[in-house]
């Protein structure tokens, strides 16, 4: 019998997993991750080029991590594509356009890969015709617009984590780290550890709502109980530097000449509105904010995924998986942050899940039973982390009328609240074509909750389409892609070999 | 002055240092193996190296290849995301600019 192959897109935690567990099931198995490294964002690692000899100094959890990465890629039966991107999907549903309901025996889609080829020279072309597809490509930060959020030294609070943790390079030396949710603490330890000031964490959050959803009914917690602890700590780690953990707070504008050289923050009310009066201005030269996550759909969405909105209202969405972490799409899986936020441990054991079902791993086996009460201690800690840090309805009461809200086609606040209450405007693509918010290079990913939630509010008229309306997120090519290389003809897939069906240690135990 | 490389004498990570230089705009910026292009623009203490189209500047702003806003031109191939791209030694890059009339103006190459 011809062993079933498994492409899975995405090489952080949940990738990995999947990776580990759909090879472990006999699968062969091919993992593309257009970083050169794989670990994604939580385990981002140093170049090869840094020769660093402590590399777990930066790293929580290195060794088991490490572990993982020698067994999957060092796998006879797997193949690992760097530095490769998954650029578009094509679906082989009969007549390609999105029939209500595909046959469940109808193939995943094909996937086009660009890869470097080897030696260097031009991308070359391939295409992927798996027995199932898993997708892990995760999250990126969600930032809201205040004035001044398009100056130089404002970045998100991954990019700070990214360049301190993949190549030690510090942002700034006077930070100011704002917005809502617990990953906000390990980007200002980077910070710190990578010889920064963090002048102070600003949190939106009320304290007693954070702490609750953080360490209430800790008896529900189960796997996740590593993750609150990591938390714990990394608190611990502020205190130690004596930087201010302050709740209830939001960065509302930025100041300087050419780049940012004042933060201004203030109290803000549950619902984000600002409290009059309280606001407070800072020195400093880097402000790196996040206010959550947006899941990468692009790739969900050319697979025909269907969508749910997500625990923190209407304008974020994530895909929708059932039991086994299958989408609606017929072969077609997904895993870690894109199906919901719960922190690395939580992706781990969506990937584990997803790869060894997707691999046709039997779904009764004992220690799959253990994983799926993981994965759903797992989904319960991101209802907790989205309950513990929603954002507040009324942020939009610090957004000027010339307030920047797309960052590539500098369309201000004011523009878009016109075109959402221009009735011949009220089709979002009509809106996004008087406007250009979202038409820029980025294609939207930065604004396009910001947008979708703006016009939801200030729209008048027919109701825009919901956020769970893939049209939204589609993206015709997932990443940008030359002319030049979609004209070379695709070269050929890479070739793999044979083995037994096991869960690996890590996911075997409960 | 603030964005910078952690000193290898100081790093926790123990790492080894092989400098390259890179040119921006024909002048010639240090570098270390590994970084993105980004990181050696930001470790150089540059924190813009964009134009946006009303004229404010931009530099880094997801880090991650997201938000194209850290776009350059590398070795003449236009609208490279600095901060996924790794540097490497002699690489000729130019800064890019979206405000019409300016010498780089990006709009001309944009893709659709
Ligand atoms: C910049 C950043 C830094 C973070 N750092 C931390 C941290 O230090 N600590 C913490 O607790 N949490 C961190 N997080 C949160 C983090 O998202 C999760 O903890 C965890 O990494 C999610 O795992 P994942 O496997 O779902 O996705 P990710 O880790 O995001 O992995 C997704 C992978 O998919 C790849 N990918 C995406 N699209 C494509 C494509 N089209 N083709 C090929 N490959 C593709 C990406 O390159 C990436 O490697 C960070 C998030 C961000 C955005
Ligand atoms: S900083 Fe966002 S793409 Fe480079």
């Amino acid at each position: 019998m011809r062993r079933r192959s498994v492409v899975v897109v995405g090489a952080g935690p949940a990738g990995l997993a999947a990776a580990d567990t759909a090879l472990a099931a006999g699968a062969d198995v091919t993992l593309v991750d257009s970083a050169e490294r794989p670990g994604g964002q939580y385990h981002r690692m140093l170049p090869d080029a840094y020769g660093a000899r402590a590399p777990e100094a930066v790293q929580h959890g290195y060794r088991s991590f490490e572990r993982r990465v020698r067994r999957v890629l060092d796998h006879p039966r797997c193949s690992w594509w760097a530095g490769a991107e998954v650029w578009a999907l094509e679906r082989r549903d009969p007549g390609g356009a999105a029939p209500a309901a595909p046959a469940p025996s109808c193939p995943p889609p094909k996937v086009h890969v660009l890869a470097p080829a080897p030696g260097g020279g031009p991308r070359r072309r391939h295409v992927l015709e798996p027995d199932a597809l898993v997708l892990a490509t995760g999250a990126h930060d969600r930032v809201l617009p205040f004035p001044g959020w398009d100056l130089p030294g404002v970045c998100t609070a991954g990019a700070a984590q990214a360049l301190a943790k993949g190549e030690r390079v510090v942002v700034g030396d006077r930070v100011v780290v704002a917005g809502t949710g617990p990953f906000l603490l390990p980007v200002a330890v980077s910070l710190l550890e990578a010889g920064s000031t963090v002048v102070e964490v600003v949190e939106a959050g009320a304290r007693a709502r954070v702490a609750r959803g953080w360490l209430g009914r800790p008896w529900e917690l189960g796997a996740q109980a590593g993750k609150a602890g990591e938390l714990l700590a990394l608190t611990g780690v502020l205190a130690r530097h004596r930087v201010p953990y302050r709740f209830g707070r939001a960065v509302v504008a930025a100041r300087g000449d050419g780049r940012v050289e004042e933060v201004v923050t203030a109290a803000v009310r549950a619902d984000w509105s600002v409290v009059p009066g309280t606001e407070r201005a800072a020195a400093v030269d880097v402000v790196c904010v996040g206010h959550g996550f947006t899941p990468r759909l692009e790739l969900p969405v050319a697979a025909g995924c269907a969508l749910r909105p997500g625990p923190r209202g209407t304008s974020e969405v994530y895909v929708d998986v059932d039991d086994d972490q299958a989408t609606s799409s017929p072969g077609v899986y997904a895993c870690g942050e894109i199906t919901g936020v719960a922190g690395a441990p939580a992706a781990r054991t969506e990937g584990a899940l997803a790869g060894w079902l997707a691999a046709g791993g039997a779904p009764r086996a004992g220690a799959v039973r253990a994983l799926r009460r993981r994965r759903d201690q797992g989904r319960a800690f991101a209802r907790r982390l989205a309950h513990a840090h929603p954002v507040g309805a009324a942020w939009p009461g610090w957004l000027r009328p010339d307030t920047v809200v797309c960052r590539c086609e500098e369309t201000d606040y004011a523009t878009v609240c016109a075109a959402a209450q221009d009735p011949t405007a009220t089709e979002a693509r009509a809106a996004k074509l008087a406007t250009r918010a979202g038409l820029g290079p980025c294609q939207g990913r930065v604004c396009g909750p910001t947008i979708a939630e703006l016009r939801h509010r200030h729209g008048t008229g027919q109701p825009p389409a919901g956020p769970t309306d893939p049209g939204s997120h589609h993206r015709p090519l997932a990443q940008p892609i030359r002319l030049g290389e979609l004209a070379r003809p695709p070269a050929p897939p890479a070739p793999d070999r044979p083995d037994l069906a096991h869960l690996p240690p890590e996911e075997s135990g409960s | 002055m603030s964005p910078r490389l952690v000193p290898a004498r100081d790093d926790s990570v123990r790492r080894t240092d092989h400098p390259l230089t890179v040119t921006v705009d024909g002048e010639p910026v240090p570098g270390i193996a590994g970084q993105t292009l980004a990181g050696v623009l930001l470790a150089a203490g540059r924190t813009a190296w964009r134009t946006a189209g009303s004229g404010a500047p931009r530099g880094v702003f997801c880090g991650i290849g997201v938000c194209f806003d850290c776009l350059v031109t590398v070795n003449g191939e236009r609208d490279v995301r600095a901060c996924t791209r790794r540097a490497h030694d002699g690489d000729a890059v130019t800064t890019q600019s979206r405000r019409s009339g300016d010498p780089g103006d990006a709009r001309a190459g944009e893709r659709p």
